[in-house]
């Protein structure tokens, strides 16, 4: 069911844009456990909180809109996450889906068929309650072409849109085109949204422009705990608690627990860290390792967590396009050394791996042979080989393949190609993210000892992205992708050799090589494939294709690094975004309402 | 002669100077590109006579930094093991003054590196990178201001001494070179320039650069000079006697300005490597590893850096002598002109 997210990131350009800055938010929203109280209340476990305070978050820039239908930008993504909620959604913490404003689902055997009853006696935050025809309307707007959703894409499953069925006043019926592995996990990030308020803009075609920020508090309305209070322009958005919110602690009190939830608009990382730092937010996220044992070493106040290695990758990838006719001699050249797997695989057995983890993430990461994360705890291939470095191993791969060492001017040897022409490369890397660029450093400093002459040039990011994906005029480089989600359909476009984001070879029209078919076939089969075991087996054999063919050297992912004040409970920073809010409504001040004086 | 002998100091001063830069491959213990992945952001060790004991070592001694086991790098101490330094070592292989290959060290020792200043992220040693990064900033000062002072003085006799249309459409010119925005012309050229552009080509697209946006203000001063200079009687009489143009140049024009481009020369190389600074600072010179004390600054730009480890700011110092030394001599060359001509105290 998740080819409808993967033709959404059909669009990849914005998708490594976003993976870039280790964003691609999905709404948060809390720990749903199956529950039926009367009020129909979702009845949420754990520390039960105060009421009140008011808890400030930086956030990287401003929100472009406070619109779900249109919003694309991580900061609108990330508000909108605190003041809307879905049908099912992915609890953040075990990365299983639970029920939400879905009280429950059931699956047609052939995997075809939702159907999906709502929580009774919802409100939305404006007081107004909610039945299947909000659902029902919200589903409409989202597959309009004329809307223009950010999101249609994904429910667009086997070539045809989802269609939407009402059967009573509570319940509703998906129907898909195609049988999809795991189905619900689509409904995650799908803001349900008010019919009584939106109907009129829709029929007037005014969607695209309604729900700004500038829009009257009154003039908005969700299910998500939070609801819109204050823009102050570049400076912050204020949102207030959701009365109607139709969560509760074991107790039976009403979430959230906070009175306001504020945004503070602050542009550089170093910038937020001083904030937090002087107090003047409560949480922080998205943090480097270096700023992160700053902090933790000037602990005053708060705790610093490290919620392990998160769904990042990176890895150096080599130009492997058929450039056909405009391929320079020289470039063909390279080309041929790069083809070579034992060249690809020679130059991974070089890579010092352990020391990118310690050098760039301060040892806050984990050493990757294969692209799924530590992180990915359910789909990651254990049995993966992670052989230590070992340069040995490097230089017989690369003499079986033909290459030799000839001695240099310095006295140090070289290494040549079979036609004798020294071995030498340049490395693009993001010139706005350190942390890449060090990682190529490292990776020129390795392959020095193998013999081979490798530039490192920092690009300006959009330019990068270009010689990648347009002129295609690169050697090697160094990038980073982060999944959506902890599973193997976000990365679709990835894997599949006619994606967008099959980076050293985007867009084919036949797979180029034979292994690049297998990957193809095998995900296309996890795709439909019905139970978890099944996909996991087609999806570890995928992982053990890339691992061999190392079309990507993997290099590290790190990890994701938050902090918080001491004052604040219920603070668990999880591997998937949004790190920190994702249980917003559960997190609270010990000291009952603080820092309100701000 | 009091003022020659304080011109000599300076320049003795400068040679020196000069001199370690150029020598860095024996001053240095190790290779500036060199990393030592065990030590990253190692504090610069400290060298002592006196052991735990109180004993007293003839050989000075230092105990070696402790691996990076501990993952903040916070607490990170010296281990108790020893490390005597030795004098004339053997070590990695470098060209002295890039001709003669050579392993003679100055100092160095055995068994774990020892960093006078601390390293960097990399574990690199810092006070090689900072005799080698000097090598790449002051030539790039120092060509850079031949560079621009060939230019200067070229362009500012020919529209001193000819005058007319050619002077006004040289002083035009240089009125456009001085309005022009540098850094973002800069920014530019970067972006135009090809992608495995080797740090050789990079260093000498940064003096060419320089040159090129410096000229104008020498050769509105060169100017000046020869327009006094060509008035004068001796010249006048010189042409009286039928002197050629190249004649009356050579012999009475262009020695009347060599003492204002002496001046200037030492005002302008240091400005060059401030210059240089500035650009690899911001990632458009030299690039990684080569050091230059530009790019060893840029590691200041993360916030991190700036408040954990002290010693990233030492290049910053490393620049001090260098400056003071050209100050002094561009005042003694100054008061050595009498006056005659007054030096535009400029600071672009």
């Amino acid at each position: 069911m998740r080819e409808a997210r993967v033709s959404f990131l059909r669009n990849w350009s914005v998708w490594i844009l976003l993976a870039c800055h280790a964003v691609f938010l999905r709404p948060a929203a809390g720990i749903p456990r199956q529950a039926n109280s009367p009020e129909e209340l979702l009845t949420l476990p754990g520390e039960i909180g105060r009421p009140g305070g008011r808890l400030v978050i930086s956030l990287r820039a401003e929100p472009k809109t406070l619109n779900p239908l249109t919003a694309a930008d991580a900061p609108s993504r990330e508000v909108i996450g605190a003041m809307q909620a879905d049908l099912v959604h992915i609890n953040r913490a075990t990365q299983l889906t639970e029920p939400a404003v879905a009280q429950s689902w059931k699956v047609s055997p052939d995997g075809l068929q939702y159907t999906v009853t709502l929580r009774k006696g919802l409100r939305f935050s404006d007081g107004q309650p909610l039945d299947a025809d909000d659902v029902l309307f919200t589903f409409r707007l989202f597959l309009d072409e004329a809307v223009h959703a950010t999101q249609r894409d994904l429910l667009i499953v086997g070539g045809k849109p989802i269609t939407v069925r009402k059967v009573d006043t509570w319940t509703v019926i998906f129907q898909f085109a195609k049988t999809y592995g795991a189905g619900e996990r689509l409904f995650d990030g799908f803001a349900i949204l008010p019919r009584h308020l939106l109907e009129k803009p829709y029929q007037e075609g005014k969607l695209g422009q309604f729900w700004t920020l500038s829009t009257l508090a009154k003039d908005w309305a969700g299910l998500g705990p939070f609801r819109l209070k204050e823009y102050v322009p570049g400076q912050r958005l204020v949102l207030e608690r959701n009365p109607y919110y139709w969560k509760s602690d074991v107790k039976g009190n009403r979430l959230p627990y906070l009175d306001q939830l504020v945004f503070l608009f602050v542009p550089s990382a170093d910038a937020q860290v001083l904030r937090f730092q002087s107090g003047e937010t409560d949480v922080i996220s998205r943090l480097g390792a270096e700023n992160f044992s700053v902090l933790s070493r000037q602990q005053r106040g708060y705790t610093m967590t490290d919620a392990g290695p998160g769904l990042e990758y990176n890895f150096l990838f080599f130009n492997l396009n058929d450039l056909g006719e405009k391929a320079s001699p020289e470039m063909t050249r390279k080309q041929k050394w790069f083809r070579e797997v034992k060249f690809r695989q020679a130059l991974s057995a070089a890579v010092d791996r352990e020391a990118i983890v310690r050098l760039v993430y301060q040892g806050r990461g984990a050493a990757l042979w294969g692209p799924v994360t530590p992180g990915d705890r359910r789909w990651i291939n254990a049995s993966l080989p992670r052989p230590a470095r070992s340069l040995e191993k490097a230089r017989s791969l690369l003499k079986d393949a033909g290459f030799y060492w000839t001695n240099g001017p310095n006295g140090d040897s070289a290494l040549v190609d079979s036609d004798g022409k020294p071995v030498e490369f340049s490395i693009l890397t993001s010139s706005s993210n350190a942390d890449r660029t060090k990682m190529a450093t490292l990776i020129q400093d390795d392959l020095k000892q193998l013999g081979l002459h490798v530039q490192v040039v920092p690009l300006e990011f959009r330019s990068l992205v270009d010689r990648v994906t347009q002129t295609k005029e690169y050697d090697a480089c160094v990038l980073g992708l982060v999944a959506s989600d902890a599973d193997p359909n976000p990365d679709l476009n990835v894997w599949l050799s006619s994606g967008g984001s099959h980076l050293w070879n985007p867009a084919q029209g036949h797979p180029a090589t034979a292994w690049e078919a297998e990957i193809d076939r095998l995900m296309e089969q996890q795709l439909t494939a019905p139970s978890y075991e099944q996909r996991k087996k087609l999806y570890d054999r995928v992982q053990q294709i890339l691992a061999e063919e190392q079309p990507m050297i993997f290099l590290a992912s790190p990890d994701i690094l938050a902090g918080a004040k001491d004052t604040i409970g219920n603070f668990h920073p999880t591997v998937l975004e949004s790190y920190v809010l994702w249980n917003v409504e559960q997190l609270y001040f010990r000291n009952g309402a603080q820092s309100t004086a701000r | 002669m009091t003022q020659h002998r304080r011109l000599m100091r300076w320049l003795l001063a400068l040679g020196v100077l000069h001199g370690v830069v150029a020598c860095a491959g024996f001053f240095a213990p190790y290779d500036p590109a060199e990393q030592d992945r065990e030590r990253p952001y190692a504090p610069p060790a400290r060298i002592h006579l006196m052991d735990e004991q109180g004993r007293f070592h003839l050989r000075p001694f230092c105990y070696a930094p402790k691996l990076a086991e501990d993952v903040s790098n916070s607490l990170r101490q010296e281990t108790r093991t020893t490390l005597p330094v030795r004098f004339f070592v053997s070590g990695a292989r470098y060209r002295l003054l890039g001709l003669v290959p050579c392993r003679l060290h100055l100092f160095g020792t055995s068994g774990a590196r020892v960093y006078l200043l601390g390293s960097d992220g990399y574990g690199r040693d810092q006070f090689s990178r900072i005799l080698y990064g000097g090598q790449i900033s002051l030539l790039s000062g120092l060509l850079g201001a031949s560079l621009t002072l060939f230019l200067g003085a070229v362009i500012g006799t020919a529209a001193g001494y000819y005058g007319g249309w050619r002077d006004e459409l040289l002083m035009r010119a240089i009125d456009l070179f001085l309005a022009l925005p540098w850094l973002y012309l800069l920014l530019a050229l970067r972006a135009f320039l090809p992608l495995a552009a080797s740090s050789l080509e990079a260093f000498l697209l940064v003096i060419v650069v320089l040159a090129i946006a410096g000229w104008a203000r020498p050769a509105r001063l060169v100017r000046g000079v020869v327009l006094s200079v060509k008035e004068r009687d001796f010249v006048r009489a010189a042409r009286g006697f039928g002197a050629t143009h190249s004649y009356l140049l050579r012999r009475h024009i262009l020695p009347e300005t060599s003492s204002v481009l002496l001046t200037q020369a030492a005002i302008l190389v240091p400005q060059f490597v401030l210059a240089e600074m500035t650009l690899s600072f911001l990632g458009l010179g030299v690039p990684e590893p080569v050091p230059s004390w530009g790019n060893l600054l840029a590691n200041l730009q993360q916030y991190s850096v700036l408040v954990s480890y002290w010693w990233m700011y030492l290049p910053a110092l490393a620049i001090l002598p260098f400056f003071l030394g050209y100050l002094g001599l561009a005042s003694v060359l100054q008061e050595r002109m009498g006056g005659a001509y007054k030096i535009e105290g400029d600071a672009s």
